[in-house]
């Protein structure tokens, strides 16, 4: 049966339409959801797209951590349901504490958008499985609050139990620790990345389709699991 | 009506590079003797009755600051005569 992977849409997403179109583009069927309906409609996945859900205002995510669909999906993530944070969808499972940490703004308070090179560090997630270990990957990066912060007792967890997804080569784009550009939860089911790999998929419009594999390695991942 | 001041500050340790880049225009007024600046929020909550400072710091905890990064306090405040509605 074909995996059919949620999409939420928050006021103020942007990329949601991207999000479904790479779903769909990697053989999947994206699932509208909607921020004010708890109902999942039984998907297999969910994408938190990024954008500036309510504006980012107070700080980028807090207040979609309130939305119906979030209580819903905190939930299914805990019973293992596979959830990737893209931008503004990486800040909102933190607020969410689906995953530790914060993002701040960028330290050199610029804007920041570019084709970035990232190292893939963890295969064991529910959405990196198709990477090689230590594959490098180019794909597009764009935020004004990318800077993840935690204290050093979770960074040293992160590292230690293998929690770094990806990490940024040839230049940290907005002075994330660690250089740190995707982490996942213990579980490995939740993953929150903040360049886009939803808009690289396409010859046409991406640097690479390096993002593809992103979404191709959660069909493999729902595949094994069936 | 009662009003309950948050003031949200990031914690002492985390980098406020918005801080710095006012830090950094400062001198450009003439003045050459501010050691650090940093920014926060001020949020004022106005309450129907009395001022709930349990009710504001469970507000101010799960949605104003966020624990990671920021730390909060909280204060009631005095409305002056005529500003009572």
């Amino acid at each position: 049966m074909t995996a059919r992977i949620g999409v939420v849409t928050f006021p103020g997403s942007l990329d949601d339409r991207d999000a479904a179109r790479a779903v769909h583009i990697a053989g999947a069927v994206p699932i509208p959801l909607w921020h004010d309906d708890a109902d999942l409609y039984g998907v297999d996945g969910v994408v938190l797209p990024g954008g500036f859900s309510y504006g980012d205002y107070l700080r980028a995510g807090a207040i979609a951590r309130f939305a119906p669909v979030m209580d819903s999906i905190v939930r299914a993530a805990g019973g293992g349901l596979p959830v990737l944070g893209i931008c503004n969808g990486f800040q909102v499972l933190c607020e969410a504490h689906l995953l530790p940490g914060a993002l701040t703004r960028n330290q050199h308070l610029h804007f920041r958008n570019r084709d970035q090179g990232l190292r893939i560090e963890s295969t064991s997630t529910a959405w990196t499985g198709g990477f090689q270990p230590g594959q490098e990957i180019v794909i597009p990066v764009k935020n004004g609050e990318g800077c993840f912060m935690a204290d050093e007792r979770t960074l040293d967890e992160l590292e230690a139990e293998g929690r770094v997804v990806a990490r940024y080569v040839r230049g940290n784009p907005n002075g994330s620790l660690h250089d740190i550009a995707a982490i996942t939860n213990a579980a490995g089911n939740v993953v929150g990345i903040m360049p886009h790999p939803e808009h690289a998929v396409e010859v046409l419009t991406g640097p690479s389709i390096d993002g593809l594999g992103i979404f191709t390695s959660v069909l493999a991942h729902l595949g094994a699991r069936v | 009506m009662a009003r309950v001041v948050v003031d949200v500050m990031l914690k002492p340790e985390i980098l406020d590079p918005q801080g710095q880049a006012v830090a950094n225009a400062l001198p450009r007024l003439g003045v050459a003797d501010v050691a650090s600046v940093r920014i926060g929020k001020r949020i004022e909550i106005e309450f129907d009755g009395a001022a709930d400072l349990d009710r504001a710091r469970e507000i101010a905890d799960k949605l104003l600051a966020n624990p990671v990064i920021e730390d909060f306090t909280l204060r009631v405040e005095e409305l002056p005569e005529g500003e009572e509605q």
